[in-house]
Formats: C-alpha cells, structure tokens, sequence
C-alpha cells in the first residue's frame, strides 16, 4: 500500500508534499508500533509459556518461592501423575468424543438451517432470525437447573449424551447466525444454472453449496469446539456418580486439594487439556479470520 | 421436490440452458424472479426442521421450566418426591428482592460486566488498529498469541492465571515485589484477578474481527484521504468509525453477553464465589443457590432475572441494528 502511495506522490510534484511528510513521519513511529506489538505478544503469550514451562518443571523447582522463568532440569513428573490418574485416558477420551460430536452434527444442521433463512422467502423467516439472534443471548448456565431435570426425566444423566444433547442445541443459533453470510456469499446465478443443467435440489445443496460454504462451516466450528471442549458446569453438574464418563475438566479439579495443591499436576493437565485446541486454532486460523470478515460484513 | 424443480423443465427444451443462464433466452413472459430459490413450499421448513427440534427441546422448553420453577417451592424434599411441589406464585422473587446479598451481587454483576466490556473494546480496538500499522512478521507475532489466549480453556486459563498470581509461587508477586499478598483474599483485588483473566481470553475476538474489518475497507479510500492531508486521527473518526460501525456494534453486544454470563473464572479463580460470596456474580449465584443448597427455585428466580436483563440487551440490539436498515 505505502509503495502505490509513493509513486503516487512522486508523480505529482509539488502538490504532494503534506502527503509525503506524512509519510516519512510513519517511518519511526512503525519501528515504535512494531516493538510495541512485539512486547504485547509476548505479554499475552506468557500465561500459556508459564504454563508449559510449569508442567515440565520438577517438584522442587514448583514448589521453590523463587520463581525463575526457564527450568534446567526438565522431568515428566507431573504428566505421568496426570495420565497415571485412574482413567484419564478414557477422560481425554469422552472430551474429543463429545466435542466431535458435536461439532459435525452442529455444522451440518447449522448449515441447512442457514441454507433455509438466507435461500428461501418464507412466512415467520425474520421471526426465526430474531428467535435465533435472542438464543444466543440466553444464560446457558441459568438454564443447567432445568436441564438437569431434563436429563434425569430421560435417563440421560451419567451418559455422555446429557453433554453432547445441550451443547448441540446451544452451539447451534449462533452458527446458523454466523453461516448466514458464507451462504448469502454464493451467487443465486449460480443456483438458478445448477437447476438449469438439471440438478435436483438436494444435489446442488450437497456437491455445490456445501464445498463453496466449507471455510465457514470451519470457522463456525471452532465456536463450538471450544465452547463443548471447555465446558465444566455440565461436566460437573450432569456426570455426578459416574466418573468413567466424566471429561477433561474433573481430570484437571482432581489436582486442586484443599490444603495445598498440586500446582505440577494442574500445569500439567491445563497443557493436555489446552494442546488440542490449540492446534485446531492454528490449523483453521486463516479461515477463522477471513470467517469473522465474512460473518460481520454481509 | 419434483413439484419445485418442474418449472424449471421448460427453458432447457428451449436450447439455450445448457450453455449456463441466460436470461435473454427465457420466455419474456417468465422475468428473473422465477429463481428456484424464491419459491418456498415445505423445503425451507425441512432443512429447519433438526434445529428447529433441537432447540425445541433443549432451549425453549427448559426456559419454560425454569419459569415454572422458579414460582414453585422446589428443594430437595420435591425433587427426591417426598414432597408436593406447591406454587409459590411471586414468593420467590419476593425472598430474592427482600435479600440484600442479592441486590449485592447484581450491583457487582453489572459493575463487573461493564468493566470487562469496556476493556476488552478499548484493547482489542487499539491492537486492531496497531495490527493495520506494522509488517507482516510482528503482525504473525501478535496475532498468534492473541490465538493462543483466545483458544485456552476457560477453565485452563483460570488455574493458570491464579498460579501466575499465587502468594507463594506465582512470579508476578515476585516481579512486582509484592511479597506473600494474596489476590483472591481481598474482594477488589479478586474481581481485578479476574477481570485480567477476562480481558487476556476475551481482547482477542475483539482485535481479529476489528481487525477483519479494517481490512475490509478499500485502501483506496485511505489512500485518496490521506493523500488529501488527512490527519491519522480524522481518518479514523471520519472514515473507519462510521464504515466500522455494524462491526463495532456486533463486538460490544457479544462483548456484554459474554462477560454478563462469566461463569468458570469466578468459580475456578474465586473458589466458587470468594469469601464468604464476595466475588458471585449472577450465573455463580444460581449455581450455588440451586445445587450447593439445593435452593432449586431460587436459583431458577435469579436466572430469570438474568434472562430478563440480557433480553433487555438484545433488545436495544436489535432496535440499532433495525435503525442501520440493515436487512435480516
């Protein structure tokens, strides 16, 4: 951008040089922003260096008052007292099958329902929007008393189910509200020449509208990965006797202690319990970003 | 389905459809609005239809429960069956509102909420900014820890952000020289813990939809203002702001949701709640109320008042977004 600016400057002499004053004025003043933006992200990622850093570092190093911010002596002390924990694999287990669960079944009914607002003229189609903008709003948290009574009523309590259903439901208006965009970005002519070669509707949904609408059915997954990942008030309150079906987050608790706790053990967890989405974030980073424009803009 | 895709039969006898749509080959008594995708019938309804039933039950009916709950008696004695559940008309809400803790918590909800928004606006909005300002590879740096902060657990990021904060062994009382100070003991202190917390893992969505944003606009219309003289500062008043606010809009309405509903940080950061309940805000207060002493209809009163509020919130939402003439 500043080089078209330049030439552009150059090819108007005279007339240009408040512009080019402000341009060489930026020169020093990015060098500062780019500083400045380094050290904020290097702020910003500390936490999560501390964090690793923390679940390699051996007992007495931990539990040391001098809190220095390398270690020498790295150790697996404190990852094998979080995976000798009885069943954590099956924990880690439950939180990637609850989490994908949920993530497919969201992005597919998420996507119809947002083919249906955006592709159709129908009666009630702005009521439903509106309905679907005021869900996202409601308290999911206010609503774990009922639901709890809910899952109890169907025998769900204990199953894995009674976390999947919720998050399933819950994920959903905000994903429909954020695919709206990708599918009014299709081209209705693109529609209107897929009949005309003879596709049926179902097909064009399928093998025409669903690889265009992929980027975003991506970044909307991501919403709903984290949030069922992350969940603990459903863990917690809907998995109370049965501990074979409990995930990550009771994995993690079992390290707080009420005299003293195991700070080793928590770094530890917190690292497993944070490297899958991580690594999920980095994979769709660039179509989260291009998502978000997409979802905003339309 | 052959019902919809009949009209569409005729053009292709015409020759012309296979070469791709072009309207001049259609009958003149057909226009545009023939587009399959205008007529309706039961197709809309049936791609509704899984979402439709999902939200049914999961969403719309526990809110009517826990409408019904809250003007019931309903403690442990109705739930294990040893009791009739008796109607309690505006009882509930009448304990609630006479109970000052109440009144204290949502003051703190409020004041806490609105602190966490305005922070997270004015970071994220400054970082955006500063993203648009600098070369690619600090913009990655940047970026990237943003991601990081964005993608930690809630709950991971609370154990951390406590331990970085701990008395004995967190390096932030060492760096500051603060000494054996606890964070989580004082009421302040522990809501400014957390609201910390709440800005690292909340700035993030803010910066990279800003962000998206800005780039969004057409460098043309930068260039031609600051080619004209325009002052970084009018730039941004006169230009972005305005074609930046349906954005602006969409992050501060998420923002107030979010941080009006935080739930895990309190609980995780503050121990359920802080002291003697110092630190509850609204969504820790039902909790604790409904499954802490089984208090179910309580607990359900104080989340109706929540529901009240943020629908409030959306509300005025809704009348800004209307207001912009944007359709729906």
């Amino acid at each position: 951008m500043s080089a078209t600016t330049d030439s552009a400057v150059r090819t108007r002499p005279g007339g240009g040089g408040g512009a080019r004053t402000f341009l060489r004025v930026k020169r020093p003043g990015r060098l500062l922003a780019e500083a400045a933006a380094l050290l904020i992200a290097v702020a910003v990622a500390f936490p999560l260096y501390w964090m690793v850093l923390s679940a390699f570092k051996p007992a007495g190093e931990i539990q040391s008052t001098e809190a220095r911010p390398w270690t020498l002596a790295p150790s697996l002390d404190s990852f094998r007292r979080v995976f000798e924990q009885q069943d954590f694999g099956r924990y880690f287990l439950n939180s990637l099958l609850v989490a994908g669960t949920v993530v497919v079944l969201s992005a597919l009914i998420a996507f119809l329902a947002a083919t249906a607002v955006t592709r159709f003229r129908f009666k009630f189609r702005t009521t439903l929007l509106i309905m679907f903008l005021v869900a996202q709003m409601v308290p999911v948290e206010a609503l774990t008393i009922p639901l709890f009574f809910l899952m109890r009523d169907f025998g769900q309590l204990n199953t894995l189910g009674s976390l999947i259903l919720p998050h399933l439901a819950f994920s959903l208006p905000f994903a429909i509200w954020m695919l709206r965009g990708f599918v009014k970005a299709v081209p209705e002519a693109l529609e209107e020449a897929a009949y005309i070669d003879g596709a049926s509707r179902t097909r064009f949904l399928w093998q025409i509208l669903f690889p265009l609408v992929f980027p975003g059915l991506v970044a909307t997954s991501v919403f709903s990965f984290i949030t069922t990942w992350n969940d603990f008030l459903f863990a917690k309150s809907f998995i109370i006797s049965d501990t074979s079906q409990s995930t990550l987050p009771m994995a993690l608790l079992v390290f707080f202690k009420p005299d003293e706790n195991d700070w080793g053990g928590i770094m530890a967890a917190s690292t497993v319990m944070t490297i899958p989405v991580l690594v999920f974030f980095v994979l769709v980073q660039r179509r989260l970003v291009s998502g978000l424009g997409g979802a905003v803009k339309d | 389905m052959t019902t919809h895709t009949s009209p569409l039969k005729a053009p292709p006898a015409g020759g012309a459809g296979a070469g791709g749509a072009t309207p001049a080959a259609r009958p003149p008594r057909r226009p545009r609005s023939v587009s399959p995708a205008n007529r309706s019938g039961w197709t809309p309804w049936l791609y509704l239809l899984p979402a439709l039933v999902l939200l049914a039950g999961l969403l719309v009916y526990p809110i009517y429960q826990l409408g019904l709950i809250s003007f019931l008696e309903y403690t442990q004695a109705q739930v294990s069956g040893g009791e009739p559940t008796t109607f309690q008309g505006f009882g509930n809400y009448a304990t609630l509102f006479n109970d000052s803790q109440f009144w204290q918590v949502l003051l703190a909800t409020v004041l806490f909420a609105a602190a966490c928004v305005v922070s997270t606006l004015a970071v994220g909005c400054a970082l955006a900014v500063l993203l648009t300002r600098i070369r690619a590879l600090p913009r990655l740096a940047l970026m990237m820890a943003a991601l990081g902060a964005w993608a930690t657990p809630a709950i991971t990021g609370s154990t951390v952000w406590v331990f970085l904060f701990d008395p004995d062994f967190g390096p932030v009382n060492k760096v500051l020289g603060l000494g054996d100070f606890s964070w989580t003991y004082g009421r302040y202190s522990a809501f400014a813990l957390v609201l910390l917390e709440v800005l690292w893992c909340s700035f993030p969505f803010v910066m990279v939809t800003v962000y998206a944003g800005i780039r969004a606009i057409p460098t043309e219309v930068l260039e031609a203002a600051s080619l004209d003289g325009a002052s970084q500062w009018r730039i941004w008043r006169t230009i972005m702001a305005p074609m930046l606010k349906p954005i602006l809009i969409v992050v501060t309405i998420q923002s107030i949701i979010w941080d009006f509903k935080v739930f895990t940080q309190i609980y995780v950061m503050t121990n359920g709640g802080g002291i003697a309940g110092q630190n509850l805000v609204l969504n820790v207060y039902a909790y604790q109320k409904a499954f802490a002493s089984s208090q179910y209809s309580l607990g359900s009163a104080i989340g109706v008042v929540m529901l009240v509020i943020l629908l409030a919130v959306t509300l005025v939402y809704l009348r800004l977004v209307r207001r912009q003439g944007e359709e729906l």
